[in-house]
């Protein structure tokens, strides 16, 4: 029992941290049709900057500090990598994600050396407690509350607020959006500032848990939140949190048995499933193609 | 001359080239010491030139945006080691499991019908392997039809991150315990035939004449050379219209479904083909190794040698492994000019350098080297330019 | 008409809530050249995509040469949202859902309203693409030239047709740099080199000017001569539909609202109605 308590504590955990990634990529494809696919790396960039900051800076003032770092670097990425390319066919677009990828994992490499980085240890967050027998971490509870609040917040952004119309505006026809006098890309770069932002914090979460930071850290919590998004419907803000939750806490049952070496083959698994049966995920709607 | 002509001159030309390199491989392979870089980098050039040809069969000429090359590279390189482990040998390379499922090596077999020693040992062995390379892109195609059925029918991204997610599946199931006995687990398969049994030893066991760098290049030569008979034939034509337009192919008669699972099972069999030579130019195979990131790495070979083009795919990888593994090694280590130390310069630089360039090209010349030409028709243009310009012609 | 070469049956296409072809029946006669005519959005295009299996119809059937092809009812979550007629009437027979290289192969070719060549490719390669589905060949036969002379036998018919259509000389050309003229020509005879029996034509004359479209009439008259076709088509173009067509049908908002001879169609009222107004609208105002 106690066992099982602590596998579902640290289930509902990851799936936190993955709804946090998932959220990023979910509102990217909505947006752009782009899998991000240097979201994940971005997640990693942000751990290895705490890992850094906190060396010289006190806690009160590198946790801001790496927020707004991550912000700004998934802005610098729209901004270089995406937007020259939104006019080119859309494997372009993800060959050059491909390519960012690939980039900030060769300079995280290079910067640590590849040797794996000590995460600092967050007050409050990194403490143990005992519930019902099973020991954790304070961040292991308090992940989901940050979690559904964050996104309660999101919701609330994107339903009643302008740019949160624009955000719906554009998802649903990029081309019209922009004759009616939408900013795209001021819509698009506020997209990635929240995607970025949301990917910071889950990273704080994250490595909290983890303690190491890689350079290849982020590219599969980073897929796996990407998988979370496409099953509750790529596009759908509660979808990806709910799906999160749900291959946070399959990945870790499987990871407690004896089946460990296919935790991660699993969630890709429910991918194929997903996209064999309902390929516009639970929450997702269905568009026609045009001829 | 007409465009055809100048077009076919252009492709003796191509083929007189690439004669005259295998040959100069050959010489050089005798002659020069074999520890220089240039024979490792020719030999993985070529493995990578196959690979990333048929990863562009599926992206670049069929349109597929398919992540799955890892992972049927993996199925191949099992494949081929698993068929060719010497039977003496496997108790060893199994030690973990007590003993292999497999008890037979298909090079032995052929031993057995055509004797082991002299021409028969070395007709057996090319048989042997041949046959276990053929095996190795059947196994892998079997896999690619098998995935097929399920993701095929997605569009672009989805079918990217499904077949992504295909090869971690494979990499799990090679890893797996319970297979150990077959695939011996998360641990590595060696001692199989490599590049370098292909060496040629006199009695003494002296070698005579080294072919283990004219091998790899002439079995991607072969294999190369098939895909473009492929791309050219009218099947490749039907690849292509897929590419341009899905909707306009299907109304022309073309079968979607059934021409992608064609292009995908060709691809997935030369990725296999691929993945054996890369297990044959390493001496061993672990499946640890086969990670989307090389699949990632492969596809951004395809860009940089132009979506569509054979030949920038072969010069682009070349350039890629003769890059990475020898010119730019310098970067990765501390310099010091008289005595100050050059800054920067530390391991892993090269592969920042690298990925800068890869942005580049992605972001500015997105045609690659050779965008969708071959390299036939560069060099008709060039003879079209100095025929012009001797004639006294103006362009136009 | 016993001698139909396509015959649709309460063919009714519905999308969410909105019925987009409404019950629409009508008749291809072999060697006839029949207009599909009617204000935008009427339903001209899902008609002809429910045809060549773009789109499953939602309700009806699509016959060609007295086979049926095409059969569906409205099932799952349709059957309670279904807004059309004849819900009942095929409830019991089999579906039938080919997909659209299927139709071309039984002998529908088609056009597109918006042009969709292969615009990369030669002018050559887009009529020798269309040749690929009746050619005898196997991937294997093929890759390794086992039949080169399959392959010789499309590039003449290919080259033969291009000469045909004075497209001969662009043969290497990439299609996308051809005249928007030429490459409307071009699409036509991409879909003859499929030897279909019925031709669809998709608004042809979509962007011509007077003169162009005075010389398409003359080339669809020919091709029907030459190619022993059936031709249907959606225009526009009134000058073009009422000179070539045998009949005329009329669709609006999905409904048909009048068929026959280019004369009785002109002079319909409900055509006149569904293209310029109702005379009682202006009254109101």
């Amino acid at each position: 029992m106690e066992f099982f308590l602590s596998i579902l504590l640290s289930g509902i955990s990851v799936g936190g941290q993955y709804a946090l990634i998932a959220v990023g990529y979910t509102m990217v494809y909505g947006i752009l049709r782009l899998i991000n696919f240097a979201h994940g790396d971005v997640f990693m960039v942000a751990g290895l900057m705490m890992v850094y900051l906190s060396a010289w800076l006190p806690l009160y003032l590198s946790v801001p500090v790496v927020l707004l770092l991550t912000v700004a670097l998934g802005f610098i990425i729209e901004r270089v990598a995406y937007k020259p390319l939104r006019a080119s066919p859309r494997m372009s677009v993800m060959i050059s994600a491909i390519g960012v990828s690939y980039l900030l994992q060769n300079l995280a490499l290079y910067i640590t050396g590849g040797l794996p980085q000590m995460y600092p240890r967050l007050p409050l967050l990194s403490d143990s407690v005992t519930i019902g027998g099973a020991t954790t971490r304070v961040v292991t509870l308090v992940t989901p509350f940050l979690v559904l609040l964050l996104v309660l917040a999101l919701t609330q952004l994107i339903h009643h607020t302008k740019i949160g119309m624009a955000m719906r505006a554009v998802a649903r026809d990029f081309e019209t959006s922009q004759l009616m006098g939408i900013r795209i890309n001021s819509v698009i770069s506020v997209t990635f500032i929240i995607g970025s932002f949301l990917a910071g914090v889950g990273s704080m979460l994250y490595f909290s848990n983890y303690a190491t930071v890689i350079p290849v850290s982020g590219s599969m919590p980073g897929l796996k939140a990407f998988v979370a998004a496409v099953f509750g419907g790529i596009g759908s803000v509660p979808g990806a949190v709910i799906g999160a939750f749900l291959i946070g806490i399959c990945e870790t049952l499987i990871k407690g048995s004896d089946y460990t070496v296919f935790s991660d083959a699993f969630t890709f698994a429910l991918l194929i499933l997903i996209l064999a049966v309902k390929p516009t995920g639970l929450f997702g709607e269905r568009t026609a193609q045009k001829v | 001359m007409s465009k055809e002509e100048r077009l076919r001159r252009g492709q003796r030309i191509t083929w007189l080239l690439v004669a005259a390199l295998l040959l100069l491989v050959l010489v050089l392979e005798n002659v020069i010491p074999p520890s220089r870089m240039l024979f490792p980098v020719l030999k993985k050039g070529a493995v990578y030139a196959l690979v990333v040809v048929s990863m562009n069969l599926l992206n670049g000429f069929t349109g597929l945006f398919s992540l799955g090359q890892a992972g049927f590279m993996l199925v191949g390189a099992y494949t081929y080691a698993i068929l060719t482990i010497p039977t003496a040998l496997r108790d060893g390379v199994y030690y973990l499991y007590g003993r292999s499922a497999v008890h037979f090596s298909l090079p032995e077999m052929y031993a057995r019908l055509l004797g082991s020693s002299g021409l028969g040992g070395a007709v057996s062995l090319t048989l042997g392997v041949l046959t276990a390379l053929v095996c190795a892109g059947l196994s892998s195609a079997l896999a690619a039809w098998l995935i097929g059925l399920s993701v095929l029918r997605l569009r672009s991204d989805y079918l990217g991150i499904a077949t992504l997610g295909f090869g971690e599946i494979i990499r799990a199931i090679y890893q797996w315990d319970k297979l150990g006995p077959i695939t011996n687990g998360a641990n590595m398969l060696k001692s199989f035939p490599t590049f370098t049994s292909f060496n040629i030893k006199n009695t003494q066991g002296q070698i005579v004449l080294r072919l283990s760098t004219l091998v790899p290049l002439m079995l991607a030569g072969v294999c190369i050379g098939i895909m473009l008979l492929l791309i050219n034939s009218s099947y490749g034509r039907a690849f292509k219209a897929i590419r341009e337009d899905e909707v306009a192919a299907e109304a022309m008669g073309i079968n979607l479904a059934r021409h992608k699972m064609m292009a995908f099972c060709t691809s997935a069999f030369f990725a296999g083909v691929g993945g054996a030579m890369l297990a044959m130019y390493q001496n061993q195979v672990q499946a640890k190794a086969f990670t989307a990131a090389m699949t990632y790495e492969i596809l951004l070979i395809v860009v940089l040698g132009g979506i569509g083009s054979v030949s920038g795919s072969c010069i682009a990888s070349f350039l890629f492994i003769a890059s990475s593994e020898w010119w730019l090694r310098f970067l990765d280590n501390a310099l010091y000019i008289g005595g100050f130390k050059v800054p920067l310069l530390r391991n892993g630089f090269r592969l920042v350098v690298f990925s800068f360039i890869i942005m580049i090209v992605v972001l500015f010349f997105r045609q690659g080297l050779m965008g969708s030409r071959e390299l036939p028709e560069l060099i008709a243009g060039f003879w079209q330019r100095k025929h012009k310009a001797k004639a006294g012609e103006p362009h136009g | 008409m016993a001698d139909a070469l396509l015959r649709l049956e309460n063919i009714t296409m519905q999308f969410g809530g909105v019925v987009a072809v409404n019950n629409l029946s009508m008749e291809v006669a072999e060697g006839e050249i029949v207009a599909l005519i009617g204000p935008n959005g009427a339903g001209k295009t899902t008609a002809f995509n429910c045809v060549t299996g773009v789109y499953e119809p939602t309700n009806g059937e699509v016959s060609f040469a007295g086979q049926p092809i095409i059969r569906n009812h409205p099932q799952g979550r349709m059957q309670r949202s279904y807004l059309g007629e004849y819900a009942e009437h095929y409830a019991n027979q089999r579906v039938l859902h080919p997909t659209p290289d299927h139709i071309t192969q039984l002998g529908i070719a088609r056009t597109f309203q918006n042009i969709r060549l292969f615009g990369a490719l030669s002018v050559l390669d887009n009529v020798l693409i269309a040749k690929h589905m009746r050619a005898k060949h196997s991937l294997f036969s093929a890759t390794f030239r086992l039949s080169a002379g399959e392959e010789r036998r499309m590039r003449k018919e290919a080259l033969a047709l291009l000469e045909e259509q004075n497209l001969a000389h662009l043969q290497d050309e990439p299609a996308s740099s051809l005249p928007y003229g030429l490459q409307r020509r071009l699409e036509i005879a991409r879909a003859l080199a499929t030897d279909p029996r019925l031709l669809l034509l998709d608004e042809p004359a979509a962007g011509m000017n007077p003169q162009e479209t005075q010389e398409l009439t003359d080339f669809i008259r020919s091709i029907r001569k030459n190619y022993n076709l059936t031709v249907l088509m959606i225009e526009h173009h009134m000058d073009l539909v009422m000179q070539i067509s045998d009949r005329i049908y009329v669709l609006d908002f999905g409904k048909l609202i009048a068929h026959g001879p280019p004369e009785a169609v002109q002079d319909d009222p409900r055509v006149i109605t569904a293209y310029l107004g109702a005379e009682e609208d202006y009254a109101e105002y």
